[in-house]
C-alpha cells in the first residue's frame, strides 16, 4: 500500500525536477545572450576584444552556476562563510581597477582567478623593464606595449569565462563619469595625489565604494573610503599635502612585495564587499611596515559632516566634478613623468655633449655628482665626486681641495666646477647654492646622467 | 611621561631615519596634563631635526599627516586637546600616493 502511496509522489517530483532543471537552463540562456548584448554595446565604447563567454553546460543545481563553475570555484564553494552564494554574488559583480601597475598587478590577477565577473582596467602607461620586479601580471613579452593590454591578456588566459573591459587612456574627470558608472566597486590602484583625490571625487558623485590602496618604500596602506558610513579621502585629508610630502616609487624606490602584498589586500577587500561576506575594512586603516613585519589596524574617523566632497553641506555634483582641476588642487601633474625643471640661466648650464667634449680634451675640471649616496653606488660618471645636495654646505672644502690638486695636477689655474646629478633637477639646485656661496662659475649637466645615456653612452646604465 | 612615539610614511627622515622612540616628556611648569598640542611642541623641539615644516604647519601637523592615539585616529580623541596619558602610543604617519 505504502509503495503505491509513494508512486505518484515520485511522479510529482521527478517532474518537479525536470521543470526545475528547464527553468535553470532557461535562465542561463537568458544570462547567456544579456551578456552578449553587453558585450556587443561595451566593445563598440572601447575597441578592445572580449572573450566569448563560456556557454552553460547542462544545469543540475539550484542557483543557478553552471558545471564548470562550481568545478573551477569549488574550494571557494566548500567555505561555509563564502559558499555558493558569495561565489555568485561575485559572478555577478563588476570591479573596476585604475592602474595596472605595483599595485593593480596582483589585484586583477586575484580578481580574475576569483571569478568577479567583470574587471575594468584603466591605464594609458606601457609596461617597462624597471616595473617587472613588483608589476608581476606584465611578461617581458609586453615590454613597450600597453600595460591594459598586457594585464588584460593574463586575465583571460587566468580566466576565459569572466569579462575584461579594457580602457587604454588616462583617466581624466573628462571619462571618469562615463567609465566608473559601469562598476560596482572602485579599486585605486594609483601613483599620485591628483588621481588619489579625481578617483575619490567621482566615488562619491556615483556613490560607489573605493578600495584604496598605497605603497611606497618598504610600507603601505589601505582602507575603504565612501562605503557603509566611513569617510571619503577628502573626510581624511581635506587639504593635499605639500608637493615634497609626496614621495615616487621611481625617485624613493619600492620593494616589489610591498605594493603585492597591498595589491592583494585590496582584492581581498574587493571580494568581500563584491561578495556581501565579511566586515570590510571601512571606518579602519591598515599600515603595513615591510621592515619591521608589522601590520597594524587603527580605527579612523566617520563621514565628517564638514567634508567638501561628502559632507552634509556639499553640493559637489558631477558638473562640478567634471570643472575641477586636480593638478591645480594638488600642484602636482596627473602624468608621472618627472618634472624637467629651468631654475637657471642657460649660461649656467652645459649639454652631456659638451661636458663629453671637455673631458675628451683633458680641460681641467671636477664634477660633483650630488645625487644621495645610494644613488652614486648603483652608478656614476668616472672621476665624479660624490657630494650630496643635502650636505654640499657642510662639504664646501672638499670642493675647494679637489679644485686645487685638479689646478696643481694639470699645472693650470682657474680648473672648471660642474654637478650632475639624475636627471638635472638637483644639480641646477647645487649650482644656484655654490652660486651663492661663492663659487660663481659652477654649471650643470643638463638633463644628468639621464641624458648623459641618451646622449652620449647607450651602455650607460640607466636606473 | 614615558609615551612612545613613532614616525612612518616617510616623516621618520625627519629624525635620524628612525621610527620608534621610547621618550620621557614632562610637564611644562603650571601645566597639570600633557596635550596632543603640548606634545607637538615638545617633538618639533626635540626630535625632528630636519625640514619642520614637513612635520607641522602652524599649531598643528601637516596636511596629509594621520595621528593616532592609541591607535585611534586623534579626531576620536579630541584632535590637539587629546590628553596623553603615561605609556601612551602616538603613531604620526605621512599619506603615501605610490603604488
Amino acid at each position: 500500500m505504502e509503495s503505491q502511496r509513494e508512486e505518484p509522489n515520485r511522479k510529482i517530483l521527478d517532474e518537479i525536477d525536470a521543470l526545475k532543471a528547464q527553468k535553470s537552463d532557461i535562465e542561463a540562456r537568458i544570462s547567456s545572450l544579456e551578456s552578449q548584448l553587453r558585450d556587443s554595446s561595451l566593445a563598440k565604447q572601447c575597441n578592445g576584444a572580449f572573450p566569448s563567454i563560456s556557454t552553460v553546460a547542462s544545469n543540475h543545481s539550484r542557483h543557478g552556476l553552471p558545471s564548470d563553475a562550481i568545478y573551477r570555484y569549488s574550494r571557494h564553494l566548500l567555505l561555509p562563510s563564502f559558499g555558493v552564494q558569495g561565489q555568485s554574488n561575485l559572478l555577478k559583480s563588476s570591479v573596476l581597477v585604475v592602474g595596472a601597475g605595483g599595485l593593480g598587478s596582483p589585484a586583477l590577477l586575484y580578481l580574475a582567478a576569483c571569478g568577479v565577473g567583470r574587471i575594468g582596467i584603466v591605464d594609458h602607461d606601457v609596461v617597462e623593464l624597471n616595473n617587472m620586479h613588483r608589476q608581476v601580471i606584465h611578461t617581458e613579452a609586453y615590454i613597450g606595449k600597453s600595460k591594459v593590454e598586457s594585464a588584460a591578456a593574463a586575465c583571460r588566459s587566468i580566466n576565459s569565462t569572466i569579462e575584461i573591459v579594457e580602457y587604454r587612456e588616462a583617466l581624466r574627470t573628462s571619462n571618469a563619469l562615463e567609465i566608473f558608472s559601469k562598476f560596482d566597486l572602485i579599486i585605486d590602484a594609483t601613483d599620485n595625489a591628483p588621481s588619489r583625490y579625481m578617483i575619490n571625487d567621482c566615488c562619491v558623485v556615483l556613490k560607489k565604494p573605493l578600495v584604496s590602496g598605497a605603497a611606497v618604500g618598504l610600507e603601505g596602506q589601505l582602507t575603504i573610503y565612501n562605503y557603509q558610513g566611513g569617510p571619503c579621502y577628502r573626510c581624511l585629508f581635506p587639504t593635499p599635502p605639500p608637493v615634497t610630502a609626496c614621495q615616487r616609487c621611481s625617485d624613493s624606490g619600492v620593494l616589489g612585495v610591498v605594493p603585492g602584498v597591498i595589491g592583494i589586500l585590496q582584492a581581498l577587500e574587493a571580494i568581500k564587499i563584491a561578495s556581501n561576506v565579511g566586515e570590510p575594512l571601512s571606518g579602519r586603516m591598515l599600515l603595513f611596515d615591510a621592515l619591521s613585519g608589522r601590520i597594524r589596524v587603527v580605527k579612523i574617523r566617520g563621514q565628517s559632516p564638514q567634508c567638501e566632497a561628502c559632507g552634509e553641506k556639499s553640493t559637489f555634483n558631477p558638473e562640478q566634478f567634471r570643472e575641477f582641476d586636480y593638478e591645480k588642487f594638488t600642484q602636482t601633474p596627473l602624468s608621472t613623468a618627472p618634472p624637467k625643471l629651468n631654475l637657471i640661466p642657460v649660461e649656467s648650464r652645459i649639454s652631456c655633449k659638451e661636458y663629453n667634449e671637455k673631458v675628451v680634451n683633458g680641460e681641467a675640471h671636477i664634477l660633483v655628482d650630488v645625487r644621495p649616496a645610494h644613488h652614486f653606488d648603483i652608478i656614476s660618471l668616472p672621476n665624479s665626486l660624490n657630494i650630496p645636495l643635502s650636505s654640499l654646505e657642510a662639504r664646501l672644502s672638499e670642493i675647494s681641495a679637489a679644485l686645487k690638486e685638479e689646478e696643481t695636477r694639470k699645472s693650470v689655474s682657474g680648473a672648471r666646477l660642474y654637478t650632475v646629478c639624475r636627471r638635472g633637477n638637483d644639480s641646477q639646485r647645487a649650482v644656484q647654492l655654490l652660486h651663492k656661496l661663492g663659487f660663481t662659475s659652477a654649471k650643470d649637466i643638463v638633463g644628468g646622467l639621464t641624458s648623459w645615456q641618451t646622449e652620449v653612452d647607450p651602455d650607460f646604465p640607466a636606473y | 611621561m614615558q609615551l612612545t612615539l613613532e614616525f612612518g610614511g616617510g616623516l621618520e627622515l625627519l629624525c635620524d631615519s628612525k621610527k620608534v622612540h621610547h621618550v620621557n616628556v614632562d610637564l611644562s611648569d603650571g601645566e597639570e596634563k600633557l596635550t596632543m598640542k603640548g606634545l607637538l611642541s615638545w617633538a618639533k623641539t626635540n626630535l625632528i631635526k630636519e625640514r619642520p615644516e614637513m612635520f607641522m604647519k602652524g599649531d598643528t601637523v601637516r596636511p596629509g599627516v594621520l595621528v593616532l592615539v592609541n591607535d585611534c585616529d586623534w579626531e576620536l580623541s579630541g584632535h590637539l586637546d587629546t590628553t596623553l596619558e603615561d605609556k601612551d602610543v602616538v603613531v604620526f604617519i605621512s599619506t603615501l600616493h605610490g603604488g
